[in-house]
């Protein structure tokens, strides 16, 4: 194999809707995930993450732009030639409640993925299952239970097992731990990345929770109204974030520590509509460090380092009062 | 010294099912004075919006029922009435007036065919007896002080016209349009994005300071409790486990569970072996027992004599704690 990374996204953009109800969900963005990586992709509500999930699974089509997944060049690939790539990406959803088939035994569940694309029959078949679910730290004598007689925490369990029955090479989570309670969330994040390790998984992992994003990712991208505004190591954007929206999420972060000073407020007013975003910088109209070259120019992301980037005209990081 | 705004006494709530009797709120005391933020915090189903329902009068009738304890609250004219006995329609004259709440999803208070200002000033006629004009400039400074811009237009808005953010804000602004003198806010910032909740979490502290309200502020984000609270209550299984000033709590939990929790957090993640971040987790799940200590299938300095004897919650240096060890263990 040559040294491609493993999912390559690049100039992406998903537009709904029509004009005057455009709205560019997803705007040039560009990125690239290595083999067993993590990359983190926070940022508000409606900022684009889940659109980027479901674009880099085939789940819905770009608008412009290319996304190569093993080399391969799978944008516009037909259904029946992705067979390979169905198998090798799979997801893993926020709500272990909607997300599983309420009627169907755990066995079915975590089956049916095998069956359709013809891994296990019979003996074997239950093997695996129960290989499965073990791996995933459920008894496997559980596996002709129904969904409603797991707890949140083990029903996303069945949710990961269900998306490693086809031995992927990368797993989009999108807010996989947002609906559990913190003690359940640490089980199941520990037992992501141990999964991920043991099996060399790439991860796009989905959050709007900093801390956890900094635990489960080797890189972090922060997007804002469908366009990348940094993206870097974890070290990089969470402990020396360049771009003015990074801060102004990272001092909105809640510090579980009552003796941290009160936080500082980086952020003036509301998202704006999606349908209407302001010209020039995207973030101009909630950005502190605006000036009139943010609302005619639109800046492009730049280097600061190996691998991090940013799109702001200024670098706030230098200025005395940022 | 006064007595405190709210006191819940030894509360216990009951539901019929059909598979009988549940109590899933037992013994649970809890005070809040004016001005003072009491968070309650614990895992789903602890139940914490249990106690806040009973709290409210909203326990659904007939198959809930406060079966033991007592919730007594001061009135405006300094009167003391107990909540968990009090006629549904001193409840209903009370909620809104002084009592008010917030929740998760503004759309539950907010109603979808009338605008934003229509709600405050109607709600403002209704408990404070204003009359239009003056309903409708009351409902325009409400909306401001929640930093609705220009708030004398988007007072004409319809809920729907908004930001979820802004939804949050506005049902805030009603919910504090009559002055309250206690505010029940049940996961108010759960659904909304960080950079929103900091907003409303700011908001909520600079109100509670000018209008000197008392705020029960129920949540599972330990962050947001660091954040907003004076106290914390920690709620397991039902019970209180543990309450104390928001410092202690953190700086030294005394109870296993409490300390556990806080462990579970992202931001303390520790290093394993193999010089990887993990967090810690508590095994299993919330389960029944027969006997002894609720937390001891889970606990990780449970020893046996925790499965035979229950412990009491014990008083000590301002804070409380049920746990036959604690101080063993401090
Ligand atoms: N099927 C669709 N039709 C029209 N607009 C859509 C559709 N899906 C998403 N959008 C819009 O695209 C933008 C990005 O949405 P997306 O769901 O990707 O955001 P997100 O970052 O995942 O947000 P959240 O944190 O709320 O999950 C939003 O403005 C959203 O309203
Ligand atoms: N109407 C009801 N009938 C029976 N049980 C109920 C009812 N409402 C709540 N409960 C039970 O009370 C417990 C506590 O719930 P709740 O207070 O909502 O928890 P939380 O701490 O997540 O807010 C749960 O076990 C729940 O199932
Ligand atoms: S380009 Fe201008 S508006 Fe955009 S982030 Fe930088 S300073 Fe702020
Ligand atoms: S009483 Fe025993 S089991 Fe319960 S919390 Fe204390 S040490 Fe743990
Ligand atoms: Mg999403
Ligand atoms: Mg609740």
């Amino acid at each position: 194999m040559s040294t491609e990374p493993l999912l390559t996204i690049a100039g992406l953009s998903k537009n709904f809707g029509k004009a005057p109800h455009l709205v560019r969900a997803v705007n040039d963005v560009s990125f690239s995930l290595g083999r067993g990586e993590a990359l983190g992709l926070v940022g508000e509500s409606g900022s684009g993450k889940s659109t980027i999930g479901r674009l880099a699974l085939r789940l819905i089509d770009a608008s412009a732009g290319q996304i190569r997944f093993e080399g391969q060049d799978i944008t516009a690939a037909p259904e029946r030639r992705l067979g390979l790539f169905r198998r090798q990406a799979q997801m893993v959803f926020q709500d272990p409640y909607a997300s599983l088939n309420p009627r169907l035994r755990v066995s079915s569940i975590v089956g049916e993925a095998l069956d359709a694309h013809g891994l296990a029959r019979g003996a074997a078949r239950k093997a695996r299952i129960a290989e499965l679910l073990e791996l995933v730290g459920l008894p496997a004598a559980h596996m002709e239970r129904y969904p409603h007689e797991f707890s949140g925490g083990q029903r996303q369990r069945i949710g990961i097992a269900r998306a490693l029955a086809v031995e992927p090479r990368l797993i989009i989570a999108d807010e996989p731990v947002s609906a559990l309670d913190v003690s359940v969330q640490a089980q199941v994040l520990n037992l992501m990345q141990d999964l991920r390790r043991r099996l060399g998984l790439a991860m796009l992992f989905i959050s709007h929770d900093l801390d956890v994003v900094e635990l489960m990712c080797d890189r972090i991208a922060v997007l804002y109204l469908g366009r990348i505004m940094e993206i870097g190591t974890t070290e990089q954007v969470a402990r020396h974030p360049r771009h003015p929206y990074t801060r102004a999420l990272i001092a909105a972060s809640p510090r579980p520590d009552p003796d941290a000073p009160p936080r500082e407020r980086m952020l003036t007013g509301d998202i704006p509509s999606p349908l209407a975003p302001p010209s020039g910088c995207v973030f101009r109209t909630r950005c502190l460090h605006a000036t009139e070259r943010c609302a005619k120019e639109a800046p492009a992301l730049r280097e600061t380092g190996p691998e991090h980037q940013f799109a702001c005209h200024f670098d706030i990081s230098h200025s005395p009062n940022a | 010294m006064t007595a405190p705004l709210l006191a819940i006494e030894d509360l216990a709530v009951s539901f019929r099912t059909e598979e009988g009797e549940v109590t899933p709120v037992r013994g649970v005391s809890l005070q809040i004075s004016e001005n003072e933020t009491v968070a309650v915090v614990g895992e789903s189903g602890s139940g914490k919006s249990v106690t806040s329902f009973a709290t409210m009068g909203l326990l659904p009738r007939p198959a809930g029922r406060v079966s033991q304890g007592r919730i007594l609250f001061r009135r405006r004219s300094g009167d003391t009435i107990d909540l968990a006995t009090a006629p549904r329609a001193t409840m209903q004259a009370l909620r809104g007036a002084e009592i008010a709440m917030i929740f998760q999803e503004p759309m539950t208070s907010l109603n979808p065919v009338l605008t934003v200002g229509e709600q405050i000033a109607e709600a403002v006629r209704l408990h404070l007896g204003y009359d239009r004009r003056k309903a409708w400039a009351h409902a325009v400074e409400m909306l401001g002080l929640v930093e609705i811009p220009d708030a004398a237009r988007r007072a004409s808005d319809y809920p729907h016209h908004m930001s979820g953010g802004m939804r949050q804000r506005v049902m805030i602004a009603l919910a504090l349009s009559c002055r309250p003198a206690l505010l029940i806010a049940d996961e108010p910032t759960t659904a909304l994005d960080v950079t929103i909740q900091a907003q409303v979490l700011t908001l909520l502290d600079r109100l509670r300071r000018e209008l000197g309200m008392g705020v029960l502020f129920i949540t599972h984000n330990l962050g947001v409790v660091a954040e907003i609270a004076d106290r914390v209550t920690v709620m397991y299984a039902g019970e209180v486990v543990e309450s104390a000033p928001v410092r202690d709590l953190f700086n030294a939990p005394r109870h296993p569970y409490t300390r556990a929790l806080l462990e579970c957090m992202p931001s303390r993640a520790i290093q394993d072996a193999s010089g990887r971040r993990v967090v810690r987790s508590i095994p299993g799940q919330v389960s029944r027992v027969e006997r002894g200590c609720a937390f001891a299938p889970r606990c990780a300095d449970a020893t046996p004599a925790c499965s035979v004897e229950a412990p009491m919650l014990e008083s000590d240096a301002g804070r409380q704690t049920r746990c036959l060890r604690w101080r063993e263990l401090a």
